[in-house]
């Protein structure tokens, strides 16, 4: 048992903090918003040259993958720089190809997906894929089967501005009538998981930022308990889901997942709360940065399983009374 | 990162179960906090004890196994689970215990540990005074040097298991003089039937006397009861909190057996849509709790020390035993009211845990001030 990250695993997200505090996401999140995709693309292509993307690609179709550890890894930068795109969505894609009885779609599409020339959307559990006005592939999953779609409707808005949400056309050319779909979901709810951990930690950094350097009654807000006790409370909450997050990670066990999906995405979710009321009024603004990651904690809670969701996998996965051994019961 | 287990980790682990199999009380032992129950539980540590179980992590010549953290942590999930008894010495060998090992003499491990790990010597802790709770360093309670020792004056409260224990030890102004409060305080142990101490039992919120008030006059201590030097207590007492010990004070097992009782019981009421969200946050909340500490004991082993972030453990955990508890009363509807059953003695004692080893908005100070990096400011 060691259940920490290595040092390899630490300087890969140390470099991809590095890459995305260079490329100054903010104006890319708010360019992408509008619609406009030339920065987000090229952002992609880097975080893709990272190896970010050939995490979820299998070694046969030109990946590294599967190396979910690394992956929660990376999505957690992701999440903290509030990058946009449908991250969470290619990665999934990726895992569904792969998964495909016949290798022939995956040979085809996995490899554009490993190196970031192609960008994948996929509609499943909402009737709404995640910016298909941007994505190369797009994925429909059905239930009668999993389709190519030819292309997407008209943008619908999201609470997060940086989420454009566009029906699928229906039609186009069907992969296969009965995907395996478990290892998709998975990684879904694996990587929004610790992306949220992430947008938690980025709104618990810049709260904290704010209410050392904020004063009123003469004083750092900061220094006031009524702050401090929300602040460590939210600290509490993100603490105790990193590791639900990293041994889900190490697991890929569906409860451990569910586990940190509701935990990763509640612990975001109380604190934006909390950054919102610690920075008043300003954090109300579109225009404050702080809103690029708020808007993104409440849009990721119900991405991809919601609370209740998650939580009955947990629930249908308890077995009260067995005997705990390692590998063997966790729940 | 690894979260499997080694074979001969396992195997201790199934050595544990076995044992606690063949020997934890079919009946649960009548309420550590009465005369009677007591006397139970002071001898079910000796018949941990006789087996080398009561304090496994400790070394074989204390009465121990020599086992790693990681081994403690499987006993503790197993001791847990198999339903055994609370731990009536919890406070030495949680409190005192980590303390001798850093900066007791040979001498003193060799004279307290044993009588400790049999139960023998059951000890309470002596930190609060009635002036003197969360802001502990402003105590007033004295040691004056007299020949070969000191002598103890005044008043501790909230001593937990003082009305049935043996020993306490705690904290004493030895010196009066210093200008900050935390300096010239003692760190030493005393004896709770030595001429000068009253002992007066505190019933807690059921009535049962789980703590007591204690008033001292003139005891005396003899100089070999003073640990480390006379003066250092504070750091002596603070040095240990945020490490192993903070770790230590509740053991990951405890929660995944609770869960897991929860849930059972959530299926024998026929398993109600209204609690089910409370009872997930259960088991999801001792999985994360096991997972922190898993992590937390990776970066000890790793030569690290654990520090502040122990008031994240401590916030959790509590808040998260009230909680379960709290749902386990309301599943079991009118019967949740009846005061002598497991769960309700649960519950009580579940309620203290965000006041007692430094109240939750003392560790929510340290986590704005020390992890988060905020200004002091008035408390």
């Amino acid at each position: 048992m060691r259940f920490l990250l290595d040092a390899e695993q630490r300087a890969f997200a140390d470099s991809l903090d590095a890459m995305l505090t260079a490329a100054d996401t903010p104006s890319v999140v708010r360019e992408w918003s509008r619609g406009e995709h030339a920065g987000g693309r090229a952002l992609w292509s880097r975080i893709a040259q990272a190896g970010v993307f050939a995490l979820a690609v299998p070694e046969a179709y030109e990946g590294l993958g599967p190396r979910p550890v690394e992956l929660a890894v990376a999505f957690v930068e992701l999440g903290r720089h509030a990058v946009p795109g449908p991250l969470v969505e290619t990665v999934t894609a990726a895992a569904l190809l792969a998964g495909l009885p016949d290798p022939g779609a995956a040979k085809r599409l996995l490899p554009a997906l490993a190196t970031g020339e192609a960008m994948a959307t996929l509609a499943w559990t909402a009737p709404y894929a995640l910016d298909g006005d941007a994505a190369t592939t797009h994925l429909a999953l059905t239930p009668h089967g999993l389709y190519l779609s030819p292309g997407h409707g008209p943008v619908r808005p999201s609470l997060d501005p940086a989420r454009r949400l566009t029906p699928l056309d229906p039609g186009g050319e069907l992969l296969s009538p009965d995907p395996p779909t478990a290892q998709a979901l998975a990684h879904a709810r694996l990587t929004t998981a610790a992306q949220a951990l992430g947008v938690g930690l980025a709104l618990l950094d810049r709260t904290v930022a704010h209410v050392r350097r904020r004063t009123q009654f003469g004083v750092p807000i900061g220094s006031f308990q009524a702050v401090k006790h929300r602040l460590a409370d939210a600290k509490v909450a993100l603490e105790f889901a990193r590791p639900l997050v990293l041994g889900a990670a190490l697991t890929m066990d569906p409860a451990d997942i569910a586990a940190a999906k509701v935990t990763a995405c509640e612990a975001a979710y109380t604190t934006a709360r909390t950054a919102l009321q610690a920075h008043g009024a300003i954090g109300y603004t579109a225009e404050y940065d702080l809103s690029l990651w708020l808007t993104k904690a409440r849009a990721l809670r119900t991405a991809w399983g919601g609370p209740d969701a998650c939580r009955a996998e947990v629930l249908g996965a308890a077995r009260p009374g067995q005997d705990r051994v390692s590998g063997d019961r966790r729940w | 990162m690894d979260l499997t287990h080694s074979a001969a980790d396992e195997a201790f682990r199934a050595e544990a179960r076995a044992w606690l199999r063949a020997h934890v009380p079919p009946d649960p032992l009548p309420s550590l906090e009465t005369e009677a129950g007591f006397a139970a539980h002071r001898a079910w540590e000796a018949r941990l004890a006789a087996d080398h179980w009561s304090v496994v992590n400790w070394p074989a010549a204390y009465g121990g196994r020599d086992a790693t953290l990681v081994r403690w942590l499987l006993f503790e999930e197993e001791y847990w689970a198999a339903d055994a008894p609370g731990r009536v010495n919890q406070n030495g060998v949680g409190l005192l215990a980590p303390t001798l090992f850093e900066y007791g003499t040979e001498e003193q491990r060799a004279r307290v540990l044993p009588s400790m790990a049999t139960g023998e010597v059951v000890w309470a802790q002596a930190w609060s005074e009635p002036e003197a709770g969360s802001d502990l360093a402003s105590l007033r309670s004295r040691a004056v040097r007299r020949d070969g020792g000191w002598l103890l004056s005044g008043q501790k409260t909230w001593s937990s298991r003082a009305a049935f224990a043996d020993r306490a030890f705690g904290l004493f102004r030895t010196d009066p003089d210093r200008p900050k409060p935390h300096q010239g305080l003692t760190y030493l142990m005393f004896d709770l039937r030595a001429p000068g101490v009253t002992v007066r039992p505190i019933a807690r919120l059921d009535g049962k006397p789980a703590f007591a008030e204690l008033f001292l006059d003139e005891v005396f201590v003899p100089d070999e009861d003073v640990i480390g030097e006379p003066g250092q207590g504070w750091r002596i007492a603070m040095s240990t909190a945020g490490n192993e010990r903070g770790l230590m004070l509740r053991s990951p097992g405890r929660f995944l057996a609770s869960a897991d009782r929860l849930t059972h019981l959530w299926h024998t009421r026929g398993s109600p849509q209204s609690t089910r969200h409370r009872v997930a946050d259960a088991l999801i909340g001792a999985r994360a709790y096991q997972l922190f500490t898993y992590a937390a004991a990776s970066r000890f082993l790793d030569g690290e020390s654990i520090g502040p972030e122990s008031s994240l453990n401590k916030v959790f955990w509590s808040e998260y035993d009230i909680a379960l508890h709290e749902t386990a009363l309301d599943l079991l509807g009118v019967e949740g009211e009846l005061a002598d059953t497991d769960w309700s003695e649960r519950y009580v004692f579940s309620l203290a845990g965000p006041i007692y080893a430094g109240t939750n908005e003392i560790q929510r100070d340290i986590i704005a001030e020390r992890l988060l990096g905020l200004p002091k400011g008035r408390r």
